[in-house]
């Protein structure tokens, strides 16, 4: 989905508060979320991408104005009450306020991603590909900086499960993911960092050029 | 929490996190000492200081450099470090040409068996939107000033690969042994946000 998570590219965050020797967690809640998301998960409740994906959901201003462990805290409690395991009740029982994300029926399944995977490894290493330009309203890990853009294949890695199946179907079908090269300047229109950025694509994000 | 003698005003999203735990503890879908378990082992267990040991006998030993160029996730595993976001490890070679640094724009995507948990920075919006677009006016910022000739390559980990920067062995480290090495290596040069 096109949402403020993919951040790639966006301008207007300031500068990066860089603490060199900061502590893992800063506060004792954030290490109590993620235990507790470690916990679920592996008790069999949820899955990564179905995770991130209900994090991607949060209302906008809210994932802005909120930290990273409540990112997590959010998406957590979104995903228990979609699969029935809590209520949104239970938590209101307990504390005021509890916002959770937005449905996952209002994001369904992107029908362009939908498919099974086409026989693996179409591009051989060095091929040069473009990325499709297609804007699912669900999860995808195709980050929107690279879209319609034209890049190198500079590693091709064994096939990994479709992120998008995994999060709105709960299939898990494997697919050839690529590290794509892409030149800044092509990114950007300016050619003043002289540098490159690699993204790993699944092949389904993918044409020939 | 146990031994905390002045109780501050708790925030609301610190509510919302208790309220959630002790639902899903009442219930039984979690036990408390499994989630004191992980805090543990993520605290205290897990963090740069593996990285540093790769990066050291990387620098020490140029076959097992060689296995882990080629392969880092059986490279790494070698030195018993593997498991969740670790799976799937390539580690990239800074040179006197070339500088990389690794991202993750959509989340936080991070090598968690050799780096432990992402610092706040890396997962900031800041970091995130600019080190694909600026990436050498950024690391200036963050103190790490190349030249215009050096090469950047930044990694966007947003699949299931987890990178891993080696950085260059210092020159004033010649002398070290692998144990001084290690204690040489530090977390910003292992994400590339430094050179050593």
């Amino acid at each position: 989905v096109d949402g403020v998570h993919d951040l790639g590219g966006l301008v207007g965050f300031g500068s990066v508060e860089h603490e060199p020797m900061e502590p893992v967690f800063h506060e004792p809640w954030e290490g109590r979320v993620f235990g507790m998301m470690g916990a679920v998960s592996l008790a069999g409740y949820t899955s990564g991408p179905s995770f991130r994906h209900a994090i991607e959901r949060m209302d906008g201003v809210h994932y802005l104005a909120s930290s990273y462990y409540e990112h997590w805290l959010t998406g957590l409690a979104t995903l228990l009450v979609e699969r029935g395991v809590i209520s949104a009740s239970d938590l209101l029982d307990r504390v005021d306020d509890f916002p959770l994300a937005r449905p996952i029926a209002d994001d369904p399944l992107p029908p362009a991603f939908a498919h099974d995977p086409s026989p693996s490894a179409a591009f051989p290493l060095g091929a040069r590909v473009r990325v499709r330009n297609v804007h699912p309203r669900g999860h995808t890990r195709c980050p929107d900086y690279v879209r319609d853009r034209e890049g190198v294949v500079v590693r091709v890695d064994p096939p990994a499960n479709v992120p998008e199946l995994e999060a709105h179907a709960g299939r898990v079908v494997p697919e050839t993911v690529y590290c794509v090269r892409f030149a800044c300047a092509d990114l950007w229109g300016d050619g003043r960092d002289g540098a490159t950025v690699h993204v790993d694509l699944y092949e389904r994000y993918l044409e020939a050029v | 929490v146990t031994g905390e003698h002045h109780p501050r005003p708790t925030s609301e999203v610190e509510r919302r996190a208790s309220a959630l735990e002790a639902l899903l503890v009442e219930r039984g879908i979690i036990a408390a000492a499994d989630v004191d378990a992980i805090v543990e082992l993520y605290a205290n267990d897990l963090g740069p200081m593996n990285g540093a040991k790769v990066v050291a006998r990387a620098w020490t030993d140029e076959a097992y450099k060689q296995r882990l160029l080629a392969d880092g996730t059986a490279a790494i595993a070698e030195l018993g470090f593997s498991g969740p976001e670790g799976d799937h490890m390539v580690v990239v070679e800074n040179t006197p040409q070339v500088h990389n640094v690794v991202v993750c724009t959509l989340c936080s995507c991070y090598p968690w068996p050799v780096l432990g948990l992402p610092p706040n920075w890396y997962k900031s919006a800041p970091y995130r939107s600019r080190m694909v677009r600026e990436p050498r006016t950024l690391l200036a910022e963050m103190g790490c000033e190349l030249a215009d000739d050096v090469e950047i390559r930044v990694w966007d980990s947003s699949a299931e690969t987890r990178y891993l920067v080696l950085p260059e062995r210092p020159e004033r480290a010649r002398a070290l042994d692998e144990a001084a090495l290690a204690e040489l290596v530090t977390r910003d040069s292992m994400i590339g946000v430094e050179r050593l």
